[in-house]
C-alpha cells in the first residue's frame, strides 16, 4: 500500500478537515448554495464529512429571479436528496421591502443587490458561520482571502485586518453580530473542481453540458435570450450550440460554444482554454480592476 | 499528480512578484485575458513593457505602493504536480503575513538580489524558515543579469548563505542563478550561464522527492468532531472524525485517549462514510473504539506504543503578531489544532533577534513580530509533541479573548 495521497486526495482530506472546523465551532452554520459547480462540490465534500450521520447544514439559496431555470429545478432535487433544508430568500422581495433601485442597463444585473439579502436572511436566522464556494484561483482579491474569513455586522471585509491564519488552526472566535464567511475549497482550482466532479461522479445541472440556445452576442460574449435583458434592434441574436462554465444569473453569465455532452468532454475542453473562468463568463467583473474587492468589503460573499 | 505547497519571500524589489509572475507566464497558467488585463494596466503606468509583477498585485493598496502587503496564493500545475505558492510580503512590518503563508509551506524560495548578496531580510526570512522547520529551501540568485552572470558574485552569494545556513540548521539548500525579469534558469536552463550544473527552477520543484515530509511513524489523531447520527438504524452509532495529523493507523490497533489517560481498541476506521483496514497522514477519518469512554472534542487518540507528552505547563517560543504588546501574566485562549484552553503566559526569558538569533534581555512588553522563549500554563493538560520533532503537534495558537484575534504563533519546545 502507498501511504501516499494524490492531490486531489489531499485537498478533499483539507476541505473535509475545514468542514468538521465549522461544524464544531458554530452553533448556527449555513452552506451558501447558488447551483453552481463549486456549491456541488461543497455540499458533495458535506456529505463525505459527516457521513453516516445527517447533512448537517442548511442550503442557503439567495435567489436573485434572474436564475437560470435548470440550477432551479437542480437546487430543489439535492436539496431533497440529501435531506438538507432550504432556506430561499429573494432579492425581489428585498427590492420592495427596502425601496431599493434596480441596476439599469442592457445587462442590469442584481448581483450586488444580493448583498442585501444576504445580509438579512443572515440576520433573520442568526447565521454565525456561512461557507462559501469562492476559490482564490478565481480572481485576484479572493487569492488574498483567509479561509475562516471574518466579517464585521455589516459582512464588511477588512483586507487590511485578516486574523494570522497558521497552519491548520483555524480561529473562529467572534463577538455577537460578527459573521464568518468561511471557504472549504479555497486551494481548488477550476480545473481542480472539475476533475472532483468527474472522479466522483457527480450530477450537475444540465446547462453544464452543450445544448442549443438562443444567445445575444455582445463583445464577444454569448448571453442567453431571457426576459431580464434589454434587446436591441441591432442586436446579433444566434442559435448555438453552448454549455456553461460558470453559473450565476442569467444577465451576467456567459455561456460558451461547445459541443461537450459528456464529464471527460467538458474536463478536455477546460484543459485547452486559455481564457480564465471569470474572463470569459462573468459580464459583471470587467468593470474596474478592483470590483470584486469593492464587493467584499461591502459584505459580498 | 502530487501537490507542493511552496512560499516565496524576499525584500522589496527582489522582483518575487516578477519571479512568480515569470512562473506563471512561463508555465502557461496566464490565460489570455489576464494577460490583456495586465497589458491595460501596464499602460496606465510609466515603463512601457509588460509588467509580470502586476500578475500577483491583488489589492488597491499594493498595486498603488507597488509592495506586497498580504499573502495571496497562487496555483499552477505541470503534468506531474500541482503548486501552491503563498505570495508573502517581505516587509519587516508584514511579518505576520509571511509566518501565515509559511506555516502550511514545504519549501521556501528565498530571493537574494545578486547585486547585493545575503542582507538583513535575507537573513530574517531564513530565520523564520528556521524556525517553522520548513524541510526544503532553495536560494533564487536573482538579477544575475544585472551582475553580466558573473559566477563569482554567485560563489560568494553561495559561501556567506551556506554560513546562515550552517547557523540556522537549514540542512537541506539549493541554489540557483537567475534572473527572473528574462526568464534566465527559471523554466529551461540558461545559455548565460554554462559554469551553473544545476536544474532550472521550475525542474527542481517538479522532481523534488516529498514524499518524506510527512511523518508516518509518529500516529497523531485529535477528535474535532462526534458523529452521533442518533436514528433508528445508527441508534448506537458514535464515531470520531478527525484528520490523521501523521503516522498510520490501523483496525485493531492499541490506541490511548489522551489526555484522559484511558486505553482502549480501534475497533473501526471510517473514510466517507466507508469502511478501511488502515488509514495515514493527512487522511480526513472517522474512528471508533472498542470500548464506550467519554471522548470529546479536542481529544488525542495515540497509538499506545507511541505517546506524545502531557502537560499543562510548556517551555513555547512565541511569535508575537498582534498590535496590542504582550505582557507576562497575560491570560490568553489557546488553540492546540482542535483544542482550546485557556492559557497564562508565565516567564518570558530572553527574546530572540530575529537578524541575528541572539538572545537578548527582554524589557518591558513583547510587541509586534518579535520572538520570545516563554512559559505557559494551561487550564488542562495538552497532549503535544516538540515542534522540531513533530510540526504538526506541537504548534498552536493564543487567541485573545476578548477581542476574538489570533495574537501569537506558539511554538511548543517542551
Amino acid at each position: 500500500m502507498s501511504y501516499r495521497l494524490n492531490y486531489l486526495q489531499e485537498l478533499e482530506a483539507e476541505s473535509i478537515y475545514i468542514f468538521r472546523e465549522v461544524a464544531a465551532q458554530f452553533e448556527r452554520p449555513a452552506i451558501l448554495f447558488s447551483g453552481g459547480k463549486d456549491s456541488i462540490t461543497l455540499v458533495q465534500l458535506a456529505k463525505k464529512a459527516f457521513a453516516p450521520g445527517k447533512f448537517p447544514f442548511p442550503l442557503v439559496h439567495i435567489d436573485t429571479g434572474h436564475n437560470f431555470q435548470e440550477a432551479l429545478d437542480y437546487r430543489d432535487w439535492l436539496a431533497k436528496e440529501i435531506g438538507a433544508e432550504l432556506i430561499v430568500r429573494k432579492v425581489e422581495d428585498t427590492i420592495n421591502a427596502k425601496n431599493l433601485t434596480e441596476p439599469k442597463g442592457k445587462f442590469a444585473s442584481r448581483n450586488w443587490l444580493q448583498t442585501h439579502t444576504l445580509l438579512d436572511t443572515i440576520e433573520e436566522f442568526k447565521f454565525d458561520v456561512c461557507i462559501g464556494g469562492a476559490r482564490r484561483d478565481e480572481e485576484k482579491a479572493r487569492a488574498k482571502e483567509r479561509i475562516f474569513s471574518v466579517r464585521n455586522d455589516f459582512g464588511e471585509w477588512d483586507p487590511k485586518l485578516q486574523r494570522p491564519e497558521l497552519w491548520n488552526i483555524f480561529n473562529g472566535k467572534i463577538h455577537k453580530g460578527e459573521n464568518v464567511r468561511v471557504f472549504p475549497i479555497s486551494n481548488w482550482t477550476e480545473l481542480d473542481v472539475w476533475n472532483y466532479i468527474k472522479e466522483e461522479n457527480v450530477s450537475l445541472p444540465s446547462i453544464y453540458f452543450s445544448h442549443e440556445r438562443e444567445v445575444l452576442i455582445h463583445e464577444g460574449q454569448l448571453i442567453a435570450i431571457s426576459p431580464f435583458i434589454t434587446i436591441d434592434a441591432d442586436d446579433v441574436i444566434k442559435t448555438m450550440q453552448v454549455r456553461y462554465r460558470t453559473v450565476g444569473d442569467m444577465t451576467c453569465t456567459a455561456a460558451v460554444e461547445s459541443n461537450a455532452t459528456t464529464l471527460d468532454e467538458v474536463v478536455n475542453e477546460i484543459k485547452a482554454t486559455r481564457i480564465s473562468e471569470r474572463g470569459e463568463t462573468r459580464i459583471d467583473d470587467r468593470v474596474t480592476e478592483a470590483a470584486m474587492e469593492d464587493r467584499k468589503k461591502g459584505g459580498y460573499f | 499528480m502530487d501537490l507542493l505547497r511552496f512560499i516565496t519571500a524576499g525584500s522589496v524589489d527582489d522582483g518575487k512578484s516578477t519571479l512568480i509572475g515569470r512562473l506563471l507566464y512561463d508555465s502557461k497558467s496566464i490565460l489570455a485575458d489576464q494577460l490583456e488585463a495586465i497589458e491595460r494596466s501596464t499602460k496606465n503606468k510609466a515603463n512601457g513593457e509588460i509588467d509580470l509583477a502586476l500578475l500577483t498585485d491583488g489589492l488597491r493598496a499594493e498595486r498603488e505602493q507597488g509592495i506586497t502587503i498580504d499573502v495571496a496564493y497562487r496555483y499552477f500545475s505541470t503534468p506531474n504536480r500541482k503548486f501552491i505558492i503563498a505570495d508573502a510580503p517581505g516587509h519587516v512590518q508584514y511579518t505576520r503575513n509571511m509566518i501565515t503563508g509559511a506555516s502550511n509551506a514545504s519549501l521556501i524560495i528565498v530571493l537574494v538580489d545578486a547585486r547585493h548578496g545575503v542582507v538583513e531580510q535575507t537573513r530574517r526570512h531564513s530565520i523564520i524558515a528556521s524556525l517553522l522547520k520548513i524541510p526544503h529551501v532553495v536560494v533564487a540568485i536573482n538579477k544575475m543579469d544585472l551582475v553580466n552572470f558573473s559566477e563569482d558574485v554567485y560563489n560568494n552569494i553561495v559561501i556567506d548563505y551556506s554560513n546562515v545556513a550552517k547557523q540556522l540548521g537549514l540542512n537541506d539548500v539549493t541554489y540557483i542563478p537567475m534572473s527572473a525579469l528574462q526568464g534566465d534558469n527559471i523554466v529551461d536552463r540558461s545559455e548565460h550561464t554554462p559554469w551553473y550544473d544545476g536544474k532550472s527552477l521550475l525542474q527542481f520543484l517538479e522532481e523534488i522527492e516529498l514524499d518524506n515530509d510527512v511523518n508516518l511513524t509518529d500516529a497523531r489523531f485529535q477528535v474535532q468532531f462526534v458523529i452521533r447520527p442518533q436514528t433508528e438504524e445508527l441508534h448506537d452509532y458514535r464515531g470520531y472524525a478527525g484528520k490523521i495529523a501523521s503516522g498510520i493507523y490501523k483496525k485493531g490497533d492499541a490506541v490511548t485517549v489522551l489526555p484522559q489517560n484511558i486505553q482502549t481498541t480501534i475497533s473501526q476506521i471510517e473514510i466517507a462514510g466507508k469502511e478501511v483496514e488502515e488509514a495515514f497522514a493527512p487522511q480526513a477519518v472517522v474512528l471508533h473504539l472498542a470500548d464506550d469512554i467519554d471522548v470529546g472534542r479536542g481529544d488525542s487518540i495515540v497509538k499506545t506504543n507511541d505517546l506524545p507528552q502531557t502537560a499543562s505547563e510548556l517551555e513555547v517560543l512565541l511569535c508575537w503578531l498582534d498590535d496590542k504588546p504582550l505582557q507576562a501574566g497575560n491570560k490568553y485562549l489557546l488553540q492546540h489544532n482542535s483544542r482550546t484552553v485557556r492559557a497564562v503566559v508565565r516567564n518570558i526569558e530572553f527574546k530572540l533577534d530575529v537578524n541575528s538569533l541572539q538572545q537578548q534581555p527582554v524589557e518591558g512588553t513583547v510587541k509586534l513580530n518579535e520572538v520570545v522563549k516563554a512559559t505557559i500554563k494551561t487550564s488542562a493538560p495538552l497532549a503535544y509533541d516538540s515542534f522540531d520533532k513533530l510540526s504538526t503537534n506541537g504548534c498552536a495558537i493564543l487567541i485573545d479573548e476578548t477581542g476574538n484575534s489570533t495574537v501569537a504563533a506558539v511554538l511548543i519546545q517542551s
